[in-house]
């Protein structure tokens, strides 16, 4: 909403400067998002000068010469290039020195003296895009008839213009009158509230109009009034300028009265041309399927039984609170108009215009709730208007359809509910200046209460803590006082879900890796290289209906495509090792079998979200100096990184090697606990790299949090530290090929005496017979109890080798 | 004469020893002059040959020239030693302002850190962390929280919605905001509340330098008997000051959202010219933080909390907008590009 301070002016005195007023409004709630001054930059060079004399340039057939009065003596000749200048027309009249807007640049200048075409110039008479009033290059600003000759312009037509936000509970904001009792309330002035007075010089209105409203529930009132023989054209200029100045294009008169008044008192209105309503009869009603008409866009409009339709006898004429109808609205033929003011439900009106595709400014103030009392005066101001300014006659009286009537609010506040929600404790007489300031009756009740009547124009405010907000914001917020929390703090609630996802990513990050964090939408497309199309299709990822682009049609189930898009794009920049994860959710389809079926809200439909941290290495390591190295990362880089977050939360995993969608088989493997699957780790798939523009190496771990979660260990306990010497040994075995190190390892090391074991050596080649590889183990060797003899190492690793070539048909390596 | 063999021996003993270069001619001079059978022991043993009187002479003068060349041998091996010490101190002198042996550097996302900045500063204040799911239900985003459909307020929060319809109706969305888990939380949890609920939150808007649609939320809610509108300025100006420093100032504006009553828009000034007016806040001194206000009272009854006697607030603030001022990025969207050349850096 756009205001003008000169119109304001109309209705309250405004005696504090701009940026002060915009500061007490905007801390009220009515935020001023923008002050714009229009003429700020006019001075005293341009004034309001009158055509004197036309004359044609001598040595330019488009040119002319002006003289134009600035009062008293004061005459100048100008050259001139307008096609509209005329003789007797007030203009603004711009002298040297005066700034300009170039009409070929669009900077601004300062005019100076200069010959044109070899006539002299004192200056130049003014376009609305010279004064930068307007985007209009055509001919020069006419000035109305009676503007002061001489005065600056700037006391003519200089104005200061609030751009403000206008929260949706306050549609009494989104006029003039409602601005003007705001600042009434805020500086202690008292509102003029517009004059409503007309003659109705016509007959009475009974007999040549009728209204039937059909459905209360969707309009609550319904005002006719008539005026006949009004005369086509345009609005007058001040008008104009008003409208203008609030963003509005004036177009005829009668138009330009519906929406002044519109923006004036905040009720939307309507003018039919009076003749071509179907027996002068306006029956309002629910619209029926299959019912048409064109709306005055053009639109052939279909209608249903959810639409609240304007009719006459026969069919619908507009769709009320939206859009009028084409063959009814008010054109230069029009003679006799009749003028509807209404009260419509505001979610209906939302409803219609939201399908339509047709939101106005109308309907965006029906929308919100307009109160049933407002279309009685603006109906009058209307009418009033017409008559006044386009000769036309009223008829006496209005036809007034009021099913709606409601009784007058009333609100019981208790000093100390006051208290209890502001935590100020205001003095009565206080509380009762603040309401009757703001247009509130306020009664104090002894011992302990007020009975606030509330004005027609605040329907927003119905219960107590209602009444104290207008309190607190009048008096102001900042009169509250800030307090610490000082109550008992409540037990905690802990997520262990979250409690987990928070640990994986500090121990990432800690492990080395860069946190990412990316859209959680993506496209079919880019699922379909990660997830097999089978899948998809049983378990399709739940879809936006309006997406901001189709990049981000599908919700993503799963991490590892965003991944490897941050990878493709980084790589292109870094050839080091890129080492990147993100915790985030995916969602899945719920599985249907395991649906919880009677949820409230259908909470049952919602995607199963799962924790998930997924992680992509690739690149090549550094050297001492952190260039990249010539050696490529591999899997057990990723393996690095997915068991530093394993151990940090006391899980020891298996790796089973497996097959997986996108990866590449045989170096892939299932991250397994207890047997059950956590995730996966892998190189991707080249071809699938490939796809995602990653042309090197990578190796990806996803891990689902949810199912990590149960297996997440105890309270580690500390092991005993023996204070008898360890004896280091070598065990290399010959195995078969398929052997793995993890099923050899868990043998050796479940062997008693055994402290620990680790590869250090994996040999495959001609030192060993075919089909076979060579492993090699470190063995620690300790006792709790003793000094461990030659002896004892030595049938300790008799019975190790023993159930090793008995389980895997290993053989010491000679 | 036999004395005049100890002077001449300890003539040649010192000139050697000042002469040894090393640890090893220092080891060699030992033993040719004090060893078993060394020269000095030569000169003792040779005693035997010599007069009683010769004896002692010879013998208290053989012995105070072992005790003088143990001594000088020991200052001389020491000398040797600080030299050797000097010269490889000299050798082996470090340029340290060479790079560290490089290791990977890892780290959060600076979304993140600013989060646990402002999720720890709650916590301490008594606060439990909360979340709940980022595509929600309409009753829960919307409707719980008093915005029924064609209500003008919810064209504050433009929507994605998901393609699936329960019982005919459209009603899965993206939430718009962190706000759905009061009722959520409420619907399982009784007074005192004080929650905070950290996640992402979805708008269906187009994007530019300061808007993004994706975004991180904190919200908070706290219902217990006796909180009003001075604790909820008291809790954030508390916020405020733990994050920016104690000299920090709040300022509430009345806002509207509906489910609060009184609603407010929490500015703070601006930390970086305390207010003053600088390029970071546009010149206003203040930087608009979040939105807050009261539990409107029917949303208390509706989860069965006596409004009368309980009240409570809630606040709901976006973190990208504060990170680009935190961390001194130009445009939002950077966030969620994850060019490792940005995130790096933090």
């Amino acid at each position: 909403m756009r205001v003008s301070l000169k119109w304001l002016s109309e209705y309250v005195d405004l005696k504090l400067p701009p940026e002060e007023l915009a500061h007490k409004l905007t801390q009220a709630g009515l935020a001023v998002d923008a002050i714009v001054r229009t003429g700020a930059d006019w001075g005293d060079e341009i004034r309001v000068g009158e055509v004197k004399t036309v004359e044609p340039h001598p040595n330019a057939d488009r040119l002319r010469l002006a003289t134009v009065a600035l009062g008293g003596d004061d005459t100048r000749r100008v050259v001139c290039g307008a096609p509209n200048l005329a003789v007797g027309q007030r203009i603004a009249f711009g002298a040297i020195g005066a700034k300009y807007r170039d009409g070929h640049n669009g900077k601004y200048g300062t005019l100076k003296a200069g010959v044109i075409r070899g006539v002299e110039s004192a200056g130049m008479v003014m376009s609305e895009y010279e004064l930068g009033l307007s985007e209009d290059h055509e001919g020069i600003l006419e000035l109305p008839a009676d503007a002061p000759v001489g005065q600056k312009l700037a006391d003519v037509l200089g104005d200061v213009i609030f751009e403000l936000s206008v929260t949706p509970n306050r549609p009494d904001w989104l006029s003039v009158l409602g601005i003007a009792r705001e600042v009434a309330a805020l500086t202690g002035e008292t509102v003029r509230e517009p004059s409503l007075e007309f003659e109705a010089a016509g007959p009475a209105i009974k007999g040549k109009c009728a209204v039937a409203i059909k459905d209360p529930d969707l309009c609550g009132r319904y005002i006719a009034t008539v005026v006949s023989g009004v005369k086509i054209g345009p609005s007058p200029q001040w008008m104009q300028e008003r409208l203008i100045a609030l963003g509005q294009r004036p177009i005829s008169n009668i138009v330009d009265i519906t929406n002044y008044v519109m923006l004036e008192m905040g009720q939307p209105l309507h003018a039919f041309d009076y003749d071509t309503i179907a027996g002068h009869h306006i029956i309002v009603r629910r619209g029926r399927s299959g019912e048409a008409f064109k709306t005055l866009d053009g639109e052939e409009r279909e209608l249903t039984d959810d639409m609240l339709a304007i009719t006459d006898e026969s069919g619908p004429v507009a769709l009320a609170g939206v859009i009028g109808g084409l063959d009814t609205e008010v054109t230069a033929k029009t003679k006799n108009i009749l003028l509807e003011a209404a009260s419509f439900n505001g979610p209906n009106v939302r409803r219609t215009s939201t399908a339509l595709k047709a939101r106005s400014e109308a309907s965006t103030r029906f929308e919100k709730g307009l109160p049933p009392e407002l279309p009685a005066l603006a109906s009058k101001r209307a009418t009033k208007l017409l008559v006044e300014l386009c000769g036309g006659t009223a008829m006496q009286g209005a036809v007034d359809v009021y099913p709606g009537k409601q009784r007058e609010a009333r609100v019981e506040v208790t000093r100390n509910r006051i208290v209890q929600v502001l935590g100020i404790d205001p003095p009565t007489a206080k509380v009762r200046q603040v309401l009757t300031g703001l247009g509130f009756s306020a009664r104090w009740v002894p011992p302990d209460r007020y009975v606030v009547r509330v004005p027609y124009w605040r329907p927003d405010v119905r219960i107590d803590d209602d009444v104290c907000e207008e309190i607190a914001r009048i008096i102001g917020y900042d009169q509250i006082p800030a307090l610490p929390l000082s109550a008992a703090i409540p037990a905690p609630v802990v997520q262990p879900r979250r409690e987990l996802r928070e640990r994986a990513r500090d121990l990432l990050a800690a492990a080395g890796m860069r946190e990412t964090i990316s859209y959680a939408m993506t496209t079919m497309e880019i699922l379909e290289r990660v997830i097999p199309k089978e899948t998809l299709a049983i378990y399709p990822p739940f879809k936006l209906v309006n997406p901001l682009t189709s990049d981000h049609e599908y919700l993503r189930p799963t991490l590892r495509a965003s991944l490897l898009m941050t990878l493709a794009y980084n790589a292109r920049f870094q050839k080091g090792q890129i080492a990147i994860y993100e915790t985030a959710k995916t969602y899945e389809r719920p599985d249907e079998r395991k649906r919880v079926q009677g949820r409230p809200h259908g909470e049952e439909a919602l995607p199963v979200e799962r924790e998930v941290a997924c992680g992509v290495v690739s690149g090549r390591r550094a050297d001492r100096w952190g260039r990249p190295s010539d050696e490529d990362v591999d899997f057990f880089d990723a393996k690095a990184f997915v068991e530093d977050l394993l151990r940090g939360v006391n899980v020891t995993a298996e790796y089973v090697a497996a097959d997986e969608f996108a990866m590449l088989p045989g170096r892939t493997a299932e991250i397994r606990v207890g047997g059950v699957r956590i995730g996966v780790i892998g190189q991707v798939h080249p071809d699938v790299a490939t796809a995602f523009e990653v042309e090197q190496d990578a190796f990806l771990f996803e891990i689902v949090l949810d199912d990590l979660l149960m297996h997440v260990g105890d309270q580690r306990k500390a092991g005993s530290i023996s204070r008898f010497p360890a004896v280091e040994q070598d065990l290399a075995l010959i195995v078969d090929d398929e052997t793995t190190a993890g099923a050899l390892q868990n043998v050796i090391e479940a062997a008693s005496l055994v402290r620990a074991a680790r590869v250090f050596d994996v040999y495959v080649g001609d030192q060993v017979p075919a089909g076979k590889k060579s492993i090699a183990f470190s063995v620690v060797y300790q006792s709790d109890e003793k000094t461990l003899t030659d002896d004892d190492v030595a049938k300790a690793q008799r019975k190790i080798l023993e159930r090793l070539r008995r389980e895997f048909n290993a053989e010491l390596r000679a | 004469m036999p004395n005049d063999a100890v002077t001449q021996l300890r003539t040649e003993a010192r000139k050697a020893l000042d002469a040894a270069p090393d640890q090893g001619a220092l080891d060699a001079w030992r033993v040719d002059f004090l060893g078993r059978k060394g020269r000095l022991t030569g000169v003792l043993r040779g005693l035997a040959d010599l007069s009683i009187e010769e004896k002692k002479t010879v013998g208290a003068a053989a012995n105070a020239l072992k005790l003088e060349l143990e001594e000088a041998f020991d200052a001389r091996a020491d000398t040797l030693r600080l030299a050797s010490l000097t010269k490889s101190i000299e050798t082996g002198r470090l340029d340290v302002t060479l790079p560290e042996r490089p290791h990977l550097q890892g780290g959060l996302h600076p979304v993140t850190q600013l989060s646990r900045k402002i999720l720890d500063a709650f916590r301490s204040m008594g606060f439990s962390i909360i979340e709940g799911p980022e595509v929600e239900l309409d009753h829960y985003n919307f409707e719980g929280l008093r915005i029924p459909a064609d209500h003008p307020a919810r064209d504050m929060w433009d929507t994605f919605w998901v393609d699936e319809e329960v019982d005919g109706r459209r009603s899965i969305l993206m939430r718009t905001h962190t706000s759905p888990m009061q009722i959520r939380f409420m619907e399982e949890h009784k007074p005192p509340i004080r929650i905070a609920v950290p996640g992402r939150a979805y708008r269906f808007e187009a994007t530019d330098t300061t808007h993004e649609w994706m975004m991180t939320q904190v919200e908070i809610l706290a219902v217990d008997e006796g909180l009003n509108m001075g604790h909820l300025k008291g809790t954030l100006l508390d916020l405020f000051r733990r994050l920016f420093g104690q000299e920090r100032q709040i300022r509430l504006q009345a806002s509207y959202f509906p489910f609060v009553e009184p609603g407010a828009e929490v500015a703070m000034d601006c930390y970086v010219c305390n207010g003053k007016g600088c390029q970071s806040c546009h010149g206003s001194g203040w930087i608009e933080m979040l939105g807050a206000g009261m539990v409107h009272p029917e949303i208390l009854d509706s989860m069965g909390i006596d409004s009368r006697k309980y009240t409570g607030f809630a606040a709901g603030m976006g973190l990208e907008r504060l990170a680009m001022q935190y961390y001194g990025v130009p445009d939002i969207r950077w966030w969620y590009q994850n060019d490792l050349r940005l995130l790096n850096q933090f």
